[in-house]
């Protein structure tokens, strides 16, 4: 692109973002509110979702701004089980989701790795994988409660399941699409089984697996708000539900943004990973 | 007489055809022999088998008849003896040209040191004129460049035999040229044995001590063995000086294209042992029945296409 039109995108950001705030502004207004909600889109949206707290309940921009400056001024503090920092109520969940993720790894990627080197386990358990797969990693929550009687234990088991199968699929597939030169050249080079494992096929599928990665740890992300609202007591979910119980709207926008942040931390963070490995071919 | 080298007998391959149908022998009855510190091309229409052949002497492939022996053992299976240089050349993408190389060496010399693993690498490397780009990554050469790491990595491991696919086929006609000098230089200095595969007659000339023509698949055979003739210090800018050149080149291209569709009748009748197929030594026999008039101002470098019909 051309050197000085760079600023162009970034600008235009801003302007969107302005723009937002100010019929955010606009449509909350006390004041103003009824006068405004009747014509634009936007507030109508707002209201409908204010609905249930009656008009005072959805904050200004301002309101909301007050409350990040809050929630970032102070994050880690501890008053009881229903009032922790929101820092706290994040590294909850930001804990449970990389536990999660990385036991799920550990599991997917050696069996995937053995799933795509023998068409034969791979036919065995397909049927089993292509079931499994579609099952929100929710429905398993009531018998990940009854069998294992922890409700922490049971969201990392959640999202241990979820992250499973993208992890699993795509190394299965990396694996089993190595070019067959490749292992040819480990072949006539009479490189053993382990190193070729090792310095051939892991490197050779690396980018497929970290795909499946990406998309794993997304998803976990995704489902960890929905399982904590379930099962309570910390984390990011629990916040959101127990601020909504609380009537506190810009408590959840808070934490709604807080969310969407974390979210692509950790997409850049694997993002980043994968670079790292991918080939020029 | 001793046994060669390396032995081919009676080397067939089939392929089962869909249920109910016959299946497709490719060829069969392959016979021939590789002496060592021989250089052996083999040339053939496009389909009639090479690189089957090549990938069952490199023990890839399974024959379905016949064994290959060489150096008095069997070949089963993939071997340090036997260096392959692919045809699309088949470097690790992930790896720097220098660990391309290593990665074969570590597995030659499994007790050499890391610095001796680099500087015999390094050596090859040099060999093939890629000393300034030993840390690029295969994406960054040219495609000549990365045929010569192909041929670095099959060279340092100092195998007993080289097999090589078509290496120049999807290189331009300049770099072609300069990458065969660099392997007859090679070739001479190491005396190794080469078993390679071309579509190009004058390189066949220019390389080969013996070139193995083979008939058009299905069922293709070997039809002939054709000495190359010429003194072995030979270079491409002077070799078409020399009358035998001309004498052998007519009769390769004379074989590929009036004779190589006909020759299964043309043996059948004649009842040639496949067991010996006839050595001919086209440079040597006089100049007249023989000559297949070329179109003047042809250049030396006829390639022959890649047609199955
Ligand atoms: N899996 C397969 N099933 C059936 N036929 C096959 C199979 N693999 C190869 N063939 C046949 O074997 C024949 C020989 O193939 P091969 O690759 O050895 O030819 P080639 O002489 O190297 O040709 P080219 O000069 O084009 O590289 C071909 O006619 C091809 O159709
Ligand atoms: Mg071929």
């Amino acid at each position: 692109m051309d050197e000085r039109k760079r600023w162009r995108a970034p600008l235009l950001s801003l302007i969107f973002l302005l723009l937002f705030l100010g019929v955010w502004q606009v449509a909350t207004q006390p004041d103003a509110a009824t006068a405004v909600a009747a014509d634009d889109e936007y507030a109508a949206l707002l209201g409908a979702a204010a609905a249930g707290g009656g008009q005072s309940a959805m904050p200004t921009p301002a309101e909301v701004g007050a409350k990040l400056w809050e929630h970032l001024s102070d994050p880690f503090y501890d008053r009881g089980t229903n009032d922790k920092g929101i820092g706290i109520q994040l590294a909850h969940s930001i804990a449970r989701v990389l536990l999660g993720f990385g036991l799920a790894a550990l599991v997917a990627i050696p069996l995937g790795f053995v799933i795509g080197m023998s068409p034969l386990v791979y036919r065995a358990l397909d049927p089993f994988i292509q079931i499994l797969k579609p099952i929100s990693p929710l429905a398993w929550m009531p018998l990940a409660l009854y069998t294992i009687k922890d409700s922490g234990i049971s969201a990392i088991f959640v999202i241990f399941i979820c992250s499973l199968w993208p992890m699993l699929v795509n190394t299965a597939f990396g694996v089993s699409s190595v070019r067959r030169d490749w292992l040819n050249v480990a072949r006539t080079l009479e490189v053993s089984r382990l190193r070729t494992a090792f310095q051939v096929i892991l490197p050779a599928a690396a980018p497929t697996i970290m795909t499946g990665m990406r998309i794993s740890i997304g998803i976990a992300w995704l489902v960890i708000v929905a399982a904590e609202m379930l099962v309570g007591g910390t984390g990011i979910g629990y916040f959101v539900w127990n601020e909504w119980n609380n009537l506190s709207i810009a408590n959840i926008i808070s934490a709604i943004l807080f969310i969407g942040l974390i979210g692509m931390l950790l997409d850049t963070t694997l993002a980043r990973l994968a670079r790292a490995v991918t080939y020029k071919e | 007489m001793n046994a060669p080298f390396l032995k081919v007998e009676g080397l067939a391959k089939r392929f089962p055809g869909p249920r109910g149908k016959d299946g497709l022998t490719v060829f069969e009855n392959v016979h021939f022999g590789i002496e060592k510190g021989e250089f052996v091309c083999i040339i053939g229409h496009s389909g009639c088998g090479k690189t089957t052949i090549l990938n069952v002497l490199a023990g890839l492939d399974e024959a379905s008849d016949g064994v290959v022996i060489m150096d008095g053992k069997e070949v089963r299976g993939p071997s340090l003896d036997r260096g392959v240089v692919f045809q699309g050349h088949a470097l690790l993408p992930w790896l720097s040209t220098l660990k391309n190389v290593e990665f074969g060496v570590r597995s030659r010399y499994p007790d050499w040191t890391r610095h001796q693993i680099e500087a015999h690498s390094t050596k090859y490397l040099e060999m093939v004129g890629l000393g300034h780009a030993l840390h690029k990554k295969p994406a960054e050469l040219s495609g000549g460049m990365k045929q010569r790491v192909g041929i670095a990595r099959a060279f340092a491991i100092e195998p007993k035999m080289l097999l090589l696919d078509e290496p120049f086929g999807a290189l331009d006609a300049l770099t072609r040229g300069t990458i065969q000098d660099e392997l007859l230089k090679i070739v001479l200095a190491t005396a190794q044995t080469v078993f390679m595969i071309t579509h190009d007659v004058d390189e066949a000339i220019l390389l080969a001590d013996k070139i193995v023509l083979m008939s058009n698949g299905p069922l293709a055979r070997i039809a002939e063995i054709v000495e190359v003739t010429l003194p072995r210090e030979r270079s491409r800018t002077t070799m078409h000086h020399d009358p035998q050149f001309y004498r052998i080149r007519n009769h390769l291209v004379d074989f590929l294209v009036n004779r190589s569709k006909a020759f299964a009748e043309e043996a059948g009748a004649e009842g040639c042992d496949p067991r010996h197929p006839p050595v001919v030594r086209p440079g040597l026999a006089a100049p007249s029945a023989e000559i297949v008039a070329l179109p003047a101002g042809q250049p030396a470098q006829t390639h022959v296409t890649k047609a199955s019909a």
